[in-house]
């Protein structure tokens, strides 16, 4: 369970988060939406002690994240930022290697191994696995860091905006991964993404964020309104069923 | 013969270049010695001692801050950290005069006393860096040179506040030369960066996973402010002995580090420090060798060395713009 009690974050005079209290219970996929800034990856890095906090603290399974241990922490949770830009050339191998960190502390195992290629076969990574970073599109990179986050093996896993520079397919594979994990792995999935049909048909939860505050907290059923999304995005959208998944139409 | 190059192991490189290093180390020794070994081993022994530590020194400094930086054209002297250390020297002899300089009584202790002092500096200076804000590699690069700029002229403004006797005593560190090394700091020397040694061989995975970039580490459970922290202090200790013994060198590290990032054939920092190392011996020994013995000038090695990584700066510099 994460537990998030009054966090703001503030730069000078501009505030970002505004006293967010949340409470995220462990399981199921949670998606955060809302409008550019909005504060959902200001958020995502509080909880994931990347952003150190104005006020307010953050407990994951009761650790405060930013007093915790930290190498105990990156067995819990993972996160992955928006634009990962590494400084270095790297196989896609040796990146997604780099997850199993936190457990072997450099000194990698058989069982790590092993997790290395599960992790690599989740994201179907196989054929590139030997290749360099930047040797790949947008989009396989995107698969690589994440399939780097699966690796470490956490409870949590925290993700701004997965589905960028994804195409169709894999936009959707990756989400039926991530589902696949919060049901078979009790994984705990927590996830900012911008399509709010993503949100609709794979989310368990929904979390939607407006001028730093969270603005509706629910199922994709009491959230995906016509209302609601109107409130949201100061935008006309029409929600239709379609095949039993509720999905916006606002083009 | 360029794909067999590249599936030769690390720990094979590490041992090919360990034989060059060797090699050159016995050329330092034994050529020209002339049969006078009483007094050729220990003179020469002194010389090459010094001249492996300052190696090792800037190397693994070079290679350390590189890594914690998260970019390859940045070293601790490009930032200033050597320039620091002589702005110290000269203020301890403006405030203290020359007598504590000169008293061959306790050197050690003065320069015990000397690296704790660049330690703290140069934590509280380089710390405002490293802590969030400043990620662009020009913004830093710029800092650094200016604060470079700006411990250099104060040092000889105080200089020129000092007696002329004890800026003649002054003038003579603030030149890389590997001709008059001060010997008598051997032992202090080697036992500091012994210390330190210890304690970046200890972190070396967390290096590895340091120089993915910040996010990244924190995520992966590095304790980020305080590795950065021992780590700039660590580099402190060292760049304090290579310039306390030969003076500042600019660009050496930057050549040796990027060397072994070239030809370690890994990024592991376990293949990567040593690598440096042993590039610096190479370079530093061979160097005097060449220069000494074979060409019989009296240029100093620094020179070459600084022309060769300066050049190589500006091919990094110029190839990172794309």
């Amino acid at each position: 369970m994460i537990e998030i009690s009054n966090i703001s974050k503030r730069y000078g005079e501009t505030v970002v988060v505004d006293d967010v209290t949340l409470t995220l219970p462990a399981g199921g996929v949670t998606a955060i939406i809302g409008p550019n800034g909005a504060g959902k990856s200001t958020v995502l890095s509080m909880i994931s002690r990347l952003l150190p906090m104005s006020a307010g603290r953050v407990l994951v399974d009761g650790i405060d994240v930013l007093k915790g241990d930290s190498k105990e922490l990156a067995r819990r949770l993972a996160i992955l930022r928006q634009d990962n830009h590494l400084p270095m050339r790297l196989t896609v191998r040796d990146l997604v290697a780099f997850g199993r960190y936190p457990h072997s502390g450099g000194r990698p195992t058989v069982d790590d191994a092993l997790h290395v290629e599960r992790a690599l076969g989740y994201l179907s990574l196989e054929p590139l696995a030997d290749r360099f970073l930047d040797q790949l599109s947008g989009g396989q990179r995107q698969r690589a860091f994440v399939a780097m986050v699966l690796c470490q093996d956490t409870d949590y896993v925290l993700l701004d905006e997965p589905l960028n520079n994804l195409d169709m397919r894999h936009a959707v594979d990756m989400m039926k991964l991530l589902r696949r994990a919060a049901i078979e792995l009790g994984k705990t999935v927590i996830l900012v993404l911008h399509d709010i049909n993503f949100a609709s048909c794979y989310a368990d939860r929904i979390v939607a964020m407006r001028d730093g505050k969270v603005a509706y907290h629910g199922t994709p059923l009491e959230l995906i309104q016509p209302a609601v999304l109107h409130d949201l995005y100061q935008l006309d959208i029409r929600v239709r069923e379609i095949d039993g998944q509720r999905i916006c139409v606002y083009y | 013969m360029a794909l067999d190059l590249k599936a030769v192991s690390p720990k094979t490189r590490l041992a090919l270049l360990g034989t060059a290093a060797l090699a050159v180390v016995a050329c330092f020794m034994l050529i020209g010695a002339g049969g006078n070994w009483n007094f050729v081993l220990p003179f020469r022994g002194a010389k090459l001692a010094a001249m492996v530590l300052v190696a090792y020194a800037i190397a693994v400094s070079s290679v350390l801050f590189q890594s914690i930086t998260h970019n390859r054209i940045l070293t601790p002297s490009i930032m200033g950290f050597d320039a620091l250390y002589l702005l110290i020297q000269a203020v301890i002899v403006f405030s203290l005069g020359i007598d504590p300089l000169l008293d061959t009584g306790n050197p050690n202790l003065r320069f015990a006393f000397e690296v704790i002092m660049m330690t703290g500096f140069a934590c509280l200076l380089f710390k405002a860096l490293f802590n969030g804000a400043a990620h662009s590699l020009h913004l830093m690069l710029l800092a650094g040179i200016v604060f470079g700029l700006l411990f250099r002229s104060l040092s000889s403004f105080v200089m020129r506040l000092i007696d002329p006797n004890e800026f003649m005593v002054l003038q003579d560190r603030m030149f890389a030369s590997f001709n008059a090394i001060q010997t008598g700091l051997l032992w202090v020397s080697a036992i500091a960066i012994g210390l330190a040694s210890v304690v970046a061989w200890r972190l070396r995975h967390q290096y590895d996973v340091l120089s993915l970039g910040r996010e990244i580490a924190v995520n992966l459970g590095i304790d980020y402010r305080r590795t950065v922290m021992l780590t700039l202090a660590l580099i402190a200790v060292m760049v304090s002995v290579s310039t306390a013994l030969v003076g500042p060198v600019t660009f050496f590290g930057l050549l040796v580090s990027n060397l072994a990032y070239v030809t370690a054939g890994s990024d592991k920092h376990k293949y990567l420090l040593p690598m440096a190392v042993l590039w610096g011996v190479v370079f530093l020994v061979g160097g005097q060798v060449l220069l000494e013995r074979v060409l019989e000038l009296n240029a100093t090695v620094s020179v070459v060395i600084e022309f060769v990584g300066g050049i190589l700066f500006l091919f990094l510099i110029t190839r990172k713009k794309h």
